[in-house]
């Protein structure tokens, strides 16, 4: 398993935009990937289950990541954090 | 001609014939009784849907902006959503027709969005509901809507954010719908593309389409179907002026409000609430100069608690982001008595126990509001400005007590940002000081309102007293010009936020003296950045 802490600096916190980037850039990936906000728990690949932790920005998130590419998919998630959220 | 009101969203005025939109008839879908036809039924909308949405986002992109394109995309992501996909085969496996189970599971999903204690997400509910009705319509055969030829007012019951989009913006003069909220989609658009329009408007559909020539006044929020000649005269000339003044003060938008000999001047916004501060953007104000922190206090039967007034602060810190927002500590007293504060009635409230004078006896007030502003300098840009400082010992008294606080939430481990902290020279004698003050304060902001009444010693509230009260008596510009002066000797910098900040009389003459911030009503913040730019001073 493979975990990913992020705290997000986007001022509109993880809305809709970049919750739906999330989840196309997590569905490739055979893995389970659980985004853990202080507001709750996700699957990162359903769109509306993430939108409704209303992460905000300064907010810590933790991706876990279990599956047989989740090294792969750790490293892209975590590229993807840091440029889109 | 009959007439009736709305809420005004856009101000300007539009004539023209009128164009009522009525969502399409649909025939109720029968399910076929077999889940696997539904299912196939369903993923057939799907793709259709995501081949219009696409369309529509290419259009949008191209022609409305990112924003309203943004929208677009979001739905097209929720058409995908996997959560949204199971609830529909759910529904369909329980023996639901595809275009019942797109429209019910899309409505259980707005329902949970709206009820989400997070305003965003609120209004994503709408979001939803517009992506699965859009599916439902597909799947009823729905043609949509059809729209005439030349340019019009449309009149609806709501638009969705698709609806407004596919909407050929060039030939809409104005929006008129009987609900939405000036913060709807139809209201946001109408601000992007600069149409009056109104919100939550009384006007019968019949009365729309029986008329020849329908009428929208944004200025006051009336609505005129078949105007009289008079009226439509009246319309006409508001329309020309609106339409000149308009074009010339967009073209100040986001610029720097800076003279032409090179003084660069601050205009920022009076608030009251942190709804506000969205307006103040909105009309582009480089700051907030004067949050009147009243608003909370009033109109209540007990004192707020910290919570409330922290969560009110960081709202307005997280709005203006970087930009300067100035909090006017409580300001009660005078004509403003809450009756759980147990202040006791006073001859002569003006010179009572007001502003600062209060925050200095009763620290139980103050106290709290001193920590939640504290509490939310971590979110933004604050200063504190304490209001009727006559001497210097009040502002070191009130200094210290800021200290005491943001100590006290250091130790909490609760984070705090320096918070800059001014006077609002409002009595003469803080006036007269202002050299001694300024060594204490970061910053000076007039209270020209009451700095008038007390220097001239007219009361404000009686009208009698119209012609004595005199806000361009030259006692009052010389103390304006000391002040100023003070301000700059000692490095600090002064600011206007009564009245006369947004007064082209005196602008030029404050900006010559020295003030390089003015704070006034949001909606004139662009007619004074005019002023500035062409100003030789």
């Amino acid at each position: 398993m493979k975990e990913i802490k992020y705290v997000i600096t986007d001022p509109l916190g993880m809305h809709a935009r970049p919750a739906g980037m999330l989840v196309k850039a997590a569905a490739p990936y055979e893995s389970k990937i659980t985004v853990t906000a202080p507001t709750g728990s996700a699957d990162a690949k359903r769109l509306m289950a993430l939108m409704r932790l209303a992460a905000k920005q300064g907010m810590e998130l933790t991706l876990t990541i279990e599956g047989a590419d989740e090294d792969k998919a750790a490293a892209e998630l975590q590229a993807f954090l840091s440029a889109n959220l | 001609m009959k007439k009736g009101i709305g809420l005004p969203v856009f101000p300007g005025v539009a004539i023209g014939p009128a164009v009522v939109y009525r969502k399409a008839q649909r025939t109720l879908p029968v399910s076929s009784g077999d889940p696997a036809v539904e299912k196939a039924k369903f993923e057939a909308a799907l793709e259709t849907a995501r081949q219009q949405l696409t369309a529509l986002f290419e259009k949008a992109k191209v022609e409305i902006g990112e924003e309203q394109a943004a929208i677009v995309e979001v739905q097209l992501l929720m058409l995908d959503d996997l959560d949204y996909l199971d609830g529909v085969n759910m529904a369909i496996e329980g023996g639901a027709a595809a275009a019942i189970a797109a429209l019910d599971t899309g409505e259980e999903f707005a329902q949970v969005f709206a009820a989400m204690d997070d305003e965003y997400m609120n209004a994503r509910s709408a979001d939803i509901r517009d992506m699965s009705h859009r599916l439902y319509d597909i799947l009823c055969g729905n043609t949509g809507f059809q729209l005439p030829e030349g340019s019009f007012l449309l009149v609806a019951e709501d638009l969705a954010p698709s609806e407004t989009i596919q909407l050929p913006r060039e030939r809409i003069m104005a929006f008129i719908t009987r609900q939405g909220s000036s913060s709807s989609h139809t209201a946001i658009l109408a601000r992007t593309l600069n149409i009056p329009s109104l919100v939550q408007s009384d006007i019968p559909f019949e009365a729309a389409e029986g008329c020849k020539v329908l009428a929208v006044d944004g200025f006051t929020g009336t609505w005129y179907a078949d105007p009289d000649e008079q009226t439509l005269a009246m319309l006409k000339v508001k329309q020309a002026e609106a339409a000149a003044a308009r074009d010339a003060l967009e073209a100040y938008r986001g610029k720097e409000s800076i003279t032409r000999s090179g003084k660069k001047v601050l205009l920022v916004a009076n608030i009251g609430c942190p709804e506000d501060a969205v307006d103040a953007l909105k009309a582009d104000a480089e700051g907030v100069g004067l949050m009147r922190s009243e608003f909370l206090y009033l109109g209540r039967d007990s004192l707020p608690t910290e919570e409330e007034l922290f969560d009110a602060y960081r709202k307005v810190a997280e709005t203006m982001a970087h930009r300067p927002v100035v909090i006017r500590t409580l300001d009660i007293g005078a004509d403003k008595q809450v009756s759980y504060l147990g202040l006791e009635a006073e001859e002569n409230p003006a010179l009572g126990l007001r502003g600062l004078r209060i925050c200095l006896t009763r620290e139980e007030i103050f106290r709290p509001q001193l920590r939640a502003i504290y509490r939310a300098s971590a979110y933004g840009n604050l200063h504190i400005m304490f209001p009727m400082v006559a001497s210097v010992w009040e502002l070191k008294a009130a200094k210290a007590l800021c200290a005491k606080v943001r100590k006290e939430l250091e130790e909490e481990g609760i984070p705090t940002k320096d918070v800059p902290i001014g006077v609002m020279v409002e009595t003469p004698a803080a006036a007269v000081l202002a050299h001694e003050l300024a060594k204490e304060a970061a910053f000076f902001s007039v209270g020209t309102n009451d700095l008038t009444q007390y220097t001239l010693a007219v009361d404000r509230q009686n009208a009698k007293l119209g012609q004595f009260y005199d806000p361009y008596h030259p006692a009052l510009l010389a103390l304006l010009a000391h002040i100023a002066k003070a301000a700059k000797d000692n490095g600090i910098w002064a600011g206007i936020c009564g009245e006369l900040g947004a007064d082209p009389k005196m602008q030029e003459k404050f900006i010559e003296m020295g003030f390089t911030e003015l704070s006034m009503a949001a909606g004139r913040i662009l007619e004074s950045r005019k002023l500035v730019c062409q100003s030789n001073v």
